[in-house]
């Protein structure tokens, strides 16, 4: 399955918002500490990812991750 | 907040607390999936008697202790429903007693792994959808032997003492989704599970008499229902005082 990293980017911003933190500050820079994005948010990325790319993340993948961006490029390359 | 549309599936259903438990979530508007690992004939008479009552029910076969278990209820039981699984009670267990010195590692793992494990994969499963849903009940069926100890069953309370400890770790993970998880604790309960126990230890029990699997259901019918929204993490007794 090909995606583009527009589409992932936009699934992601949509997901995190549905947590909290305004769209307009959920750039590819923003940390997830800035959003008050928690671990348990990123266990519900990580199943929405699942679910939508069939990519899954495991615990390690997300502990690394620490940027909104760094997850749209760990997704979209395991999507590849 | 009323609940979201959402279905029920309660595990080793097809007889004595579990046949109580799927029967009065049914009453209390749950569509409610029968789990059974080998009996085939009472799940479906505990379906009859839902549908009897007016309610939905759907029995489905499976074995808590192995692996794939939890994908398969889970797919089984939101297929026939329509609606994803918003309360799951964990209520399969088997017993296989015997004083520790005696107890060999296939009694040990075999309670573990059905007791304990198969509860932790089938929850593993539920946050999914209760997450997406921002909605979830999971109510796990403990024993007063997991609060008060009872010569010949380690394997047993080791692991009912150890869902009293995952229900509660659930808890602070998941509240915040809207999501409860409660322990039952029941004592002697009147089913085919204790039909061999010597009836003069109902003289420990201050109540000095057996409890009915209705009695421990109506406990987690309110577990699951609205009411008990701001109840999360707690260990409810059922057993006539006897862990007081």
């Amino acid at each position: 399955m090909s995606v583009t990293t527009e589409q992932v980017e936009s699934r992601v911003v949509e997901t995190l918002a549905s947590f909290g933190p305004d769209a307009s500050t959920i750039t590819r820079d923003a940390t997830f500490e800035e959003l008050d994005i928690d671990s348990l948010d990123l266990v519900e990325l990580a199943q929405v990812v699942e679910d939508d790319y069939g990519v899954i993340l495991k615990g390690e993948d997300m502990k690394e991750l620490k940027t909104v961006g760094q997850a749209i490029d760990l997704i979209v390359s395991r999507a590849e | 907040m009323a609940r979201p549309e959402g279905c029920a599936l309660v595990t080793g259903a097809s007889r004595g607390i579990g046949a109580a438990i799927a029967k009065a979530l049914a009453g209390d508007g749950w569509p409610v999936a029968v789990n059974y690992r080998s009996d085939g004939e009472g799940a479906a008479a505990v379906v009859a008697g839902v549908e009897e009552a007016g309610g939905r029910a759907v029995a489905m076969a499976g074995d808590v202790a192995a692996p794939g278990a939890p994908d398969a209820l889970f797919a089984g039981a939101e297929e026939h429903f329509g609606v994803p699984v918003l309360a799951l009670v964990n209520n399969a267990g088997i017993a296989a007693d015997d004083l520790i010195s005696m107890l060999d590692d296939e009694a040990w793992q075999r309670v573990l792994d059905t007791n304990l494990t198969g509860a932790f994969r089938l929850t593993r499963r539920a946050l999914k959808p209760m997450m997406r849903a921002r909605f979830g009940r999971i109510v796990n069926i403990s024993s007063v032997v997991g609060l008060r100890a009872n010569p010949g069953q380690a394997n047993y309370a080791a692991a009912k003492a150890g869902l009293i400890a995952m229900t509660k770790t659930v808890t602070v993970e998941v509240a915040r989704r809207g999501i409860t998880a409660n322990a039952v604790a029941p004592g002697w309960i009147d089913t085919d599970m204790t039909a061999g126990v010597d009836s003069d230890l109902l003289s420990n029990v201050p109540a000095r008499r057996a409890g009915t699997p209705a009695e421990v259901a109506a406990c987690v019918t309110f577990l699951a229902s609205d009411a008990a929204a701001y109840v999360n993490g707690a260990v409810l007794s059922v057993d006539g005082g006897l862990a007081a």
